[in-house]
């Protein structure tokens, strides 16, 4: 599903150059469930902006689901986004002026997908993580789990290949940040690949496999044993 | 260009516009205001223009007076202090030598500059009004209203010195009973009986003009006053294409060479120039409608850069939902195209409510002053020009959203996630 073969990026703060990746060599297959840890400034962040195509790498190769993604124009880059790639992010990004369905149909508004088509997918969306009944809420009345529920539904709503997950769990409890691990797990046993950055130790090991970054390069890639998250929900 | 015609591309510009209508309201008042005043101040520059056009339409824009004086410098052996005395010779003269001469009126009057006034009698009421020997000519200077039934005086009356007479409003008042009709009666004046052909509706306009006054033919009236081949003014008018000033100096140019006066003796032949003053008049008021064109398009300007502003200020705002939007898949086009549409939105709504909160305002002060002696009459903005207004708020919308549209779009969708 994913390939990165030799990638490199560095940025530029002044006449200082601040290598960020030296040299990453990753693949994920598909249905995968991806943890990639790191303490900040290790450049899991960075690694999954160009995972994202919100930023690019300075070289080396990237190809998703076959389709290599270079030297992608930014109407491009957005259509791949749209298309590919579901985002779930740690401060939900949710738009705060629409309610929660249409937070969800948002992704679909842009694959041109008609008005009552939206509608009923994402209402199905929503239903699947257990919100319909909250579906006209602004994401003011809801509470920081059912935001980030709003969150999940709305990157699986357009039925991307991969889901990326920018520290999922990083503004919420624990009780709710296991609730939403549980449901991580739940899309990931339907057989979506997903990757979640996080540098929680326990939030990795509800993942299947670790990627350890450190200073720019993996240090540590390994499969781990599942631990499922619905024993810690009530 | 599908993007404007998608219902969902309006749903989505209506909910960011109502998503903080304090912004909205504070972002369409400039412009509000821009055509509020452009719509106010031009249609009342039209309204005084339109006020000045229905006073002054019973006279000739390009009229003037033409009276003889005495003359200021000795010439060809006269001495200076002669007094000129124009003659009925000098119309044919004048309208031969000077193209540009529409109409030329010969008057004589009898009651106002320090002659008697026409003693008039009917049975036992009587009265002092001013008479006028006039030619049909006159009527093609100054508009003479006559009620139904009535005429002004016409050639034969001129040619067989007909004793008829056109009386005023007051004078058929004061002369004959409310139910008696004046057409067809005799009235004496100064002891010689005319008939009344018409009634004049008082109209004002020209200087001297009363609703008193008696019109008689003119070769009638030198007979009764013994005038001779005298003129005591001309009433003149020229072509609407003509330069009056230049008309009226041939005129008196023209005049000085018959009486002989001096050429350079200005004393000599007065005037009084209608039309220099009607140009003084409407050039205010063009003035007017000009200013406030100006005034008008400056303030839109104004108010549009007031949008472009305080969308800039939104998009900052918005950086993240714009970002959001961007990482789910919104091209840079859909972004820019949402922001000059908001722009477009907000600058034309604004518009609409300011051209009919304008008109409204006109309205009112139509009808407040509606009827009165205020020079002020239909104060309208003729429509091409709201059109105008319209089209350039159009086009400065777009311009103005052009800007915080590409400050929304160079923003990566990265940077503006980042950003909390």
């Amino acid at each position: 599903m994913i390939e990165i073969k030799d990638l490199h990026k560095s940025y530029r703060m002044g006449s200082n150059s601040l290598h960020v990746l030296k040299g990453i060599n990753f693949s994920v297959e598909d249905g995968e469930l991806v943890a990639i840890m790191g303490s900040s400034g290790s450049g899991k962040s960075t690694l999954l902006n160009i995972l994202g195509m919100l930023d690019v790498a300075d070289s080396g190769s990237y190809h998703l689901d076959g389709v290599p993604i270079k030297d992608l124009s930014e109407t491009k880059a957005a259509q791949y986004r749209n298309k590919f790639l579901g985002f779930i992010f740690q401060s939900f990004n949710l738009i705060n002026y629409k309610n929660a369905i249409e937070n969800v149909a948002l992704p679909l508004y842009y694959q041109r997908i008609g008005r009552k088509e939206r509608q009923e997918k994402a209402l199905k969306y929503l239903e699947r993580v257990g919100l319909k009944q909250w579906a006209t809420h602004l994401p003011s009345e809801l509470s920081g789990g059912q935001k980030q529920r709003v969150a999940i539904a709305r990157a699986m709503a357009a039925e991307p290949k991969v889901l990326l997950a920018d520290e999922p769990t990083g503004a919420l409890d624990s009780t709710t940040s296991y609730e939403v691990m549980d449901l991580i797990q739940k899309i990931n046993d339907e057989g979506n690949t997903i990757l979640v950055v996080t540098h929680e130790e326990d939030i990795a090991h509800m993942c299947k496999r670790i990627v350890h970054l450190k200073d720019g390069v993996i240090v540590e890639d390994k499969m781990v044993e599942q631990v499922r998250a619905a024993q810690y929900v009530q | 260009m599908k993007q404007l015609f998608d219902r969902d591309t309006w749903i989505e510009i209506f909910q960011s516009i109502r998503k903080n209508r304090l912004r909205t309201f504070l972002t369409m008042i400039g412009v509000f205001i821009g055509i509020y005043i452009y719509i106010g101040l031009s249609g009342a520059a039209n309204g005084l223009q339109n006020g000045f056009e229905r006073e002054f339409k019973t006279i000739a824009r390009n009229s003037m007076f033409v009276w003889a004086q005495q003359t200021s410098m000795p010439y060809s052996g006269f001495k200076t202090g002669r007094q000129i005395q124009l003659k009925l010779s000098d119309a044919e003269t004048l309208k031969k030598q000077i193209p540009e001469i529409e109409a030329i009126a010969p008057r004589n009057v009898q009651g106002i500059f320090g002659s008697n006034p026409g003693v008039i009698t009917r049975g036992l009421k009587s009265g002092n009004y001013s008479v006028f020997g006039d030619f049909p000519e006159f009527t093609k200077i100054a508009t003479k209203r006559i009620y139904d039934g009535g005429r002004f005086i016409n050639d034969e009356d001129i040619e067989q010195e007909r004793k008829v007479c056109v009386i005023g409003e007051r004078t058929q008042k004061e002369l004959f009973d409310d139910e008696e009709n004046p057409i067809g009666g005799y009235i004496e004046i100064d002891g010689v009986n005319f008939q009344v052909v018409g009634v004049h509706k008082f109209a004002g306009g020209g200087p001297f003009d009363n609703d008193s006054d008696i019109f008689i033919p003119f070769t009638t009236f030198r007979k009764l006053y013994n005038t001779g081949e005298n003129v005591s003014w001309f009433t003149i008018a020229a072509y609407d294409d003509a330069n009056v000033i230049e008309v009226e100096k041939d005129i008196k140019a023209t005049l000085r060479r018959i009486h002989q006066t001096h050429p350079q003796d200005e004393k000599a032949i007065g005037s009084f120039n209608l039309g220099e003053m009607f140009n003084k008049i409407f050039g205010f008021s063009d003035g007017l409608i000009f200013l406030s064109l100006v005034v008008g398009i400056a303030t839109i300007l104004a108010g549009v850069i007031g949008i472009g502003n305080i969308l800039l200020i939104s998009v900052k705002e918005r950086t993240k939902e714009l970002g959001v939007r961007r990482a789910l898949g919104a091209t840079p086009g859909e972004v820019r195209n949402q922001i000059i549409i908001e722009a477009l939105v907000l600058t034309l709504l604004a518009g609409i409510i300011g051209i009919i909160l304008g008109a409204a305002t006109l309205k009112l002060i139509d009808s407040l002053t509606g009827g009165g002696d205020f020079p002020y009459t239909n104060p309208t903005v003729p429509i091409p020009y709201v059109l105008g207004s319209l089209m350039l708020m159009i086009i400065l919308g777009i311009l103005i959203g052009l800007i915080p549209a590409q400050r929304a779009v160079s923003i990566r969708p990265i940077d503006a996630l980042r950003e909390e």
